[in-house]
């Protein structure tokens, strides 16, 4: 599975389907934010709106890309949450260090302050 | 309704990709119980932290070693056991992923997830049989939730 990349005003789009799990799209998620980093975009938005499920595996490849990112003086933020995404980042409490936007162009104009 | 005779029992090799195989499988057998929709997806979820960990931690990634999931009702309760053959870990070891210097760490969530979703977990060490894991949650509760989310669809 290859998670679907766009790119807008220099802001690297991620927009993974289905499932972040272990084993299934774990691995995926951690390539598409390895090829953008490569790319030389820092500026990635990952919108989770088509993601049904994640587990600490796909949380921990969600906190790994932010730590990556932000090493290289970047940012990641994440983009229209369904609630059972956003019920385990409050568990995790994961909502502290990960800034979550509902609409895209706010996100997209966010990168620019 | 639920099924009170409701028994399941897989049993797969140490490998990752398992995961998936043992939360498909079983998905199919909570569906019967016609839980609401978070509480299937809390079920799921618990099962495949359970299980990842199982075969990560508990049999180490070895695949010929097995982990074996059973799904059944007990005492009023769904009752979940996933047991492995490893050698077991210190329960009070597991670093605490709510902890401000750990938050960022990719792993060590598992636990806490299966402790929210769930209303009771409860490791058991043998030494001769592995590491058992029982996990359960109140039918009564999981009943109000299904005729819950049945009336707000209606």
């Amino acid at each position: 599975m290859k998670i679907p990349a766009r790119h807008r005003a220099g802001i690297t789009i991620l927009e993974p389907k289905g499932k972040i799990t272990i084993g299934v799209g774990d691995v995926a998620l951690r390539e598409a934010v390895h090829e953008a980093l490569e790319a030389g975009s820092t500026k990635i938005l990952v919108n989770l709106k088509d993601v049904s499920t994640i587990d600490s595996s796909g949380i921990g490849e969600l906190v790994s890309a932010y730590t990556s990112v932000t090493n290289r003086g970047g940012a990641l933020r994440l983009l229209h949450l369904p609630p059972k995404v956003q019920d385990i980042l409050q568990i995790t409490q994961l909502v502290t260090v990960f800034e979550v936007l509902d609409d895209e162009e706010e996100a997209v104009a966010s990168f620019a302050d | 309704m639920m099924r009170p005779e409701l028994k399941v029992q897989v049993e797969v090799e140490s490998r990752l990709e398992n995961v998936e195989l043992v939360h498909v499988a079983i998905e199919s057998s909570l569906a019967e119980l016609e839980l609401s929709d978070d509480d299937a997806h809390q079920i799921g979820i618990s099962i495949r932290e359970a299980v990842a960990n199982a075969i990560k931690h508990g049999n180490q990634g070895d695949a010929s070693k097995l982990v074996r999931v059973e799904l059944g009702i007990d005492d009023g309760d769904l009752l979940i056991r996933v047991q492995d053959q490893g050698v077991g870990f210190d329960e009070n070891g597991v670093p605490n992923p709510l902890e401000p210097e750990n938050l960022l760490r990719r792993n060590g969530r598992g636990i806490l997830l299966m402790k929210q979703y769930m209303d009771q977990i409860e490791y058991t060490f043998q030494p001769e049989n592995g590491t058992v894991l029982e996990m359960r949650k109140g039918l009564a509760v999981l009943r109000s939730n299904s005729a819950k989310q049945e009336e707000e669809r209606q």
